[in-house]
């Protein structure tokens, strides 16, 4: 019996000495945190992706409570939502960001870009990239092996096998810009996310003389700069045989999309397009339409969504 | 030309090495130990390798099939090389069950938690061996005498391994020179004739396959040799100090499963270091080790335990050891 | 015991079919394309423009620093257009190209086959001549011969290594240039030795061309202080490195140059391009170059002007193989894979290798069993699997620490690995990483 008691009297008497010294130990090594970090970190996703340019969620937290102005700090995937809160336990003006999403400017499918060889090294778009201008005869297009969709953190790419393409999940992609760094060819951007998701861009980032591009694929940027002429906003520039459409100018108005010769500019998210403006829409006419358009709606929002 | 050119970064051309080649190899590096084994222990060395190689495969599959979820590879030849070094490490009469057992912790345990070849840290058949050893100690430790087809698979006779008669006569503190009355000549040992484990005991047929591995480059020289050569020194040192009481470096190296351990399960390439200063010092490390727990601990044999102990330095021994670079700079 | 470099090495079958094929001459084409770009360094600058006459041996690109070279015309015609075309680099270039109008050669060019031994130049000149002449490493890696040449200040030169190893498999386009132009050669070393001030050379020579070994000893005796110094065949000997550690025994320290240990190396295709630039007043515009492979019809060593379309060499040598997989500019272990036949020839085609696609297509990639081959054949010393596993991590730090940026990209460490890992493919994107990372720091 009293080996028992003893047992109890023993461990009792060192669980106390033992809770003493820690309790020093804690109090002599005390490390002041500002307790707004813990809370700032409570809100963010908890991602890790780094897509705020810190190492970590922990990190940008801190960086936030440091910060005197967080109106250029964005967390994009929590997006205005979170920041608005973040701002508000800081005590800051609610700064809101234009949501973004990653947009592939590449459009070289197996059919519009034919193969003239075959690559047979490491699977990886940065090996390939280095070593040579890929399988086609575009050396600015995708080349195929996935590298942005393994560096997605948040399974919002894949590759489509058909197309040979990544394709970017509109609703998952958090415009971490992971993709965006990962691709060697920069082909990958983020883009104004626009009103009802709704973009146009050029899907091209092929900087050969016309004629080049074309032979190498039939839906490439030749650079021709009809597109240039059209815009009434000046959205559109051209460098290098290459048109871009600035986003924050782009009003949407769909004009450049018809008068591209190779139809390199994408338009998303659009509803059918009506075959004569000037008509005034009847149902049938609707009716009838709509199964011509979709197929092409369709089509563009599995390569690029 | 009927299909598209092939581009791919240089080299064009590979040396037509293979993990199978190297493993088959392996095997067949093995088949002397084996055939000297089947010789020496008759149906029971049979039954006991058969057993082994089969249960190794079968869990292997189950396992990367069912728990990893993985297409199993089982034609890179590296379960098969499990099963014999496994069957080697066991005594000839050892019952199906146990072996069973073996092979699943062998697997499972050794190989497979760590996920699969290439990723485990410890010999995987030594595990098995050692788990073995430690659970089922009268049936590990009771070995048949080699008698040829003679010998019984279950029930035969049974006697102590040279080694254990050492261990047991020093413990009653009888001298040295008395108890080497009862081993076996040095020729007997050489040629496999004593008691022991399956695969331990032929020293001809294991340096046969030494042989044979050194010649078809399969692994290089640098463990196998400081393993023996320390083992021979540490051993000699002190057999010289004091001649009654520390058995000599040729009785080391004869006996138990030094040879197999030297030749076959220190040199696997997962668990040993990649450089050949790295090899060097894991071989020293298994030498000392080996001869620590011979002389000094409480069992009788220890290449097993010393290959486990270093097998677990060896990533620390990957980080720190560097092989020696061209045009390092001398400080 | 033939000597041969200290550490690592592998023993890749020889193949060397062309090696008894004398050198032909190949026709000069209709149209040949002359990248701008064929050397290791600065691009050079056009200087003629559409519609321009030019002869052969004219200048028609201007070296444009210090590590770049002159390029020559090496057809005379009409300057066609200068644009952008795919060559042997995998991407599209800048290219001058010539449509070929007889075979007019400028007047200075002394085009007579009679030896001359005679050096009558003086160093500087000796130099400036090579400079002008736009002479690169002929072995392949295209180093513009008068850099190495210009000692730096406080280093001297103690002798020079002229690397006739070919230690590539398949190729023997060096071999055929010691067997038919062995004076030529000794006489281009002597004006390198002149060049550099050092009264002692050595040209090394694997020993599995032991008729230009003999060949080479007997010529010797003629030449003052030039040294034939046989080596044991293996693979990477050709490498600057391991050349000097196998012919004089010195290691050169990692990141430096040869001079660091007083010697200089040059390709004995360029110790030739040296001879016929000064002794004869020929620009670098044709080159000798092997094409083989198993199922060829002729593996033959050509004579040919840059620029001449790789399809017109593999028509020569019998026409393309059914079997084709793989078009190698270079030797199998080093060379660059062409995407078409279109490519022009180039000052580094040192060979062209048609690999069948059962051989060229590579082997499913399996996990390491970390037998540790890699490092045992690793010529530099390094730890290949480790540095591979880091570069796919991105461990550019770590990879730095581990000395990837001494590794030169040999290939013995993917030739040798039994899991047909391609452990070169991530060191070498490793490595591009962490030398941009280097730059940037400075």
């Amino acid at each position: 019996m009293s080996i028992i008691v003893i047992t109890i009297l023993a461990l009792c008497a060192i669980g106390v000495t033992a809770a003493i010294i820690l309790y020093f130990v804690a109090q002599k090594f005390k490390v002041y945190e500002d307790p707004r970090i813990d809370e700032v970190e409570e809100v963010l996703p908890a991602a890790n992706c780094g897509g705020c340019g810190y190492p970590g969620c922990r990190g940008f937290a801190e960086a936030l409570v440091k910060a005197d102005d967080i109106s250029k700090m964005n967390c994009p995937v929590g997006g205005a939502t979170v920041m608005s809160q973040v701002a508000s336990i800081l005590g800051h003006e609610i700064s809101a960001a234009e949501p973004t999403v990653a947009v592939v400017r590449c459009n070289g499918t197996c059919e519009n870009r034919p193969k003239t060889n075959q690559y047979d090294g490491a699977a990886s778009c940065t090996i390939a990239a280095t070593l040579y201008s890929g399988e086609t005869g575009c050396q600015y297009g995708c080349l195929g092996l996935g590298e942005c969709v393994e560096a997605c953190n948040f399974d919002a790419m894949y590759m489509d096998k058909e197309t040979g393409l990544p394709v970017i999940i509109e609703d998952k992609c958090v415009s971490c810009g992971a993709c965006v760094k990962a691709c060697p060819n920069n082909i990958i951007e983020l883009r104004n996310k626009g009103p009802k998701s709704r973009r146009i861009f050029v899907s091209c980032v092929n900087k050969d003389k016309g004629a080049v591009a074309k032979k190498a694929c039939d839906v490439a940027c030749i650079g021709c700069g009809k597109c240039v002429k059209e815009c009434p906003f000046g959205a559109i520039t051209l460098e290098n045989n290459l048109a871009y459409i600035d986003y924050t100018k782009c009003k949407l108005c769909r004009k450049c999309v018809v008068v591209c010769p190779t139809h390199a500019i994408h338009e998303l998210n659009f509803p059918p397009r009506k075959e004569k403006p000037a008509d005034k829409p009847s149902a049938e006419a609707k009716a009838e339409e709509a199964p011509k358009a979709k197929p092409t709606a369709n089509d563009e929002t599995t390569e690029n969504k | 030309m009927n299909s598209k050119v092939l581009v791919a970064p240089s080299p064009h051309v590979h040396g037509g090495d293979s993990i199978q080649k190297n493993m088959y190899g392996v095997v067949f590096a093995m088949l002397p130990a084996l055939v000297f084994s089947f010789v020496y222990f008759g149906m029971g060395a049979i039954i006991v390798t058969l057993t082994a190689v089969a249960s190794c495969y079968l869990f292997e599959f189950l396992i990367s099939k069912y728990l990893l979820k993985k297409v199993p590879t089982l034609n890179d030849g590296s379960a098969l090389i499990t099963g014999i070094l496994l069957a080697f490490n066991v005594p000839a009469n050892l019952p199906i069950w146990i072996i069973l057992i073996g092979a699943l912790v062998a697997i499972g345990i050794g190989k497979m938690t760590f996920g699969g070849l290439g990723n485990n840290v410890f010999n995987p058949a030594l595990v098995g061996r050692v788990f073995l050893l430690i659970s089922f100690p009268v049936q590990m430790t009771s070995w048949p005498k080699p008698l040829g087809f003679n010998t019984a698979y279950l029930d035969a006779e049974t006697g102590a391994t040279p080694l254990a008669i050492i261990k047991e006569g020093l413990k009653k503190g009888e001298p040295l020179s008395q108890l080497m009355h009862d081993i076996p000549s040095n020729m007997d040992l050489f040629m496999g004739n004593m008691g022991g484990s399956m695969g331990e005991i032929a020293g001809v047929a294991l340096l046969l396959g030494l042989l044979y591995m050194l010649f078809k480059k399969i692994i290089s020289w640098h463990i196998p040799l400081t393993i023996l050569g320390t083992v021979a020194i540490f051993s000699g040192i002190l057999h010289m100090a004091n001649p009654e009481a520390y058995a000599g470096p040729l009785f080391h190296i004869l006996t138990g499963g030094l040879l197999l351990g030297a030749i076959f399960m220190a040199t696997d390439y997962v668990t040993s270091p990649m450089s050949h200063k790295g090899m060097i010092i894991y071989g020293i490390g298994i030498g000392l080790l080996t001869v620590i727990i011979r002389v000094f601990g409480a069992y009788p044999e220890g290449v097993s335990f010393a290959i486990l102990i270093m097998n677990a330095f060896v990533p620390l021994i990957n980080v720190y050891v560097k092989p020696k670079r061209f045009g390092e700079k001398r400080k | 015991m033939l000597k041969t470099f200290s550490l690592g090495g592998i023993h890749p079958a020889g193949n060397k079919l062309s090696a008894s094929s004398a050198i032909q001459v190949l026709p000069i084409p209709e149209i040949v394309s002359i990248p701008i770009s064929q050397h290791i360094g600065a691009p050079a600058t056009p200087v003629v423009k559409k519609n321009d006459e030019v002869k052969v041996g004219q200048l028609i690109a201007k070296s444009s620093g210090f590590v770049s070279a002159n390029i020559h015309s090496s057809v005379s015609g009409t300057v066609f257009k200068v644009d952008d075309i795919m060559d042997s680099s995998g991407f599209r270039r800048t290219a001058i190209i010539i449509k070929v109008d007889g075979d007019e050669w400028l007047e200075t060019i002394d085009r007579s086959e009679t030896l001359v031994t005679e050096i009558s130049a003086s160093k500087e000149e000796i130099i400036a001549k090579i400079a002008e002449a736009g002479i690169v490493g002929l072995g392949g890696a295209t180093f513009p011969a008068h850099v190495k040449l210009s000692v730096p200040p406080g280093k001297t030169a103690e002798v020079l290594i002229i690397n006739a190893v070919e230690c590539e498999p398949y190729l023997t386009s060096d071999h055929r240039v010691m067997l038919e132009k062995g004076d030529e050669v000794l006489v281009g070393t002597q004006i390198l030795m002149k060049a550099l001030g050092v009264n002692k050379a050595i040209i090394g020579i694997e020993n599995n061309k032991p008729d230009a070994i003999a060949h080479l000893t007997k010529l010797a005796v003629n030449y003052q202080g030039i040294e034939i110094c046989p080596l044991k065949t293996q693979y990477p000997q050709g490498g600057e490195k391991q050349l000097i550690s196998a012919t004089i025994k010195r290691e050169i320290p990692s990141g430096a140059l040869p001079i660091e240990v007083g010697a200089v190396v040059q390709n004995v295709g360029s110790a030739f391009a040296v001879y016929e630039a000064v002794q004869k007043n020929k620009p670098l515009f044709e080159r000798i170059a092997t094409i083989t492979g198993k199922s060829l019809k002729n593996p033959s060593n050509w004579r040919f002007r840059i620029g001449t379309p790789v399809k017109d060499l593999i028509d020569a040598a019998g026409g393309l193989p059914e079997d084709t997989g793989k078009i190698i500019g270079g030797g199998p272990m080093m060379g660059k894979a062409l995407t078409t036949v279109e490519v022009p020839l180039t000052k580094g085609s040192s060979g062209l290798l048609l690999l069948p696609r059962e051989e060229a297509l590579r082997k499913e990639s399996k996990p390491c069993i970390r037998c540790g081959k890699c490092v045992s054949a690793c010529p530099m010393g390094l730890e290949p699997f480790l540095l591979m596993v880091l570069a796919d991590k991105k461990e550019y730090e770590r990879l730095e620490n581990n000395a990837v940026m001494d590794c030169m990209e040999c290939g013995s460490c993917s030739f040798t690995c039994p899991a047909n890992r391609p452990l070169l493919d991530y060191i070498r994107m490793g490595k591009g990483k962490v030398g941009q990372i280097m730059r940037s720091r400075k």
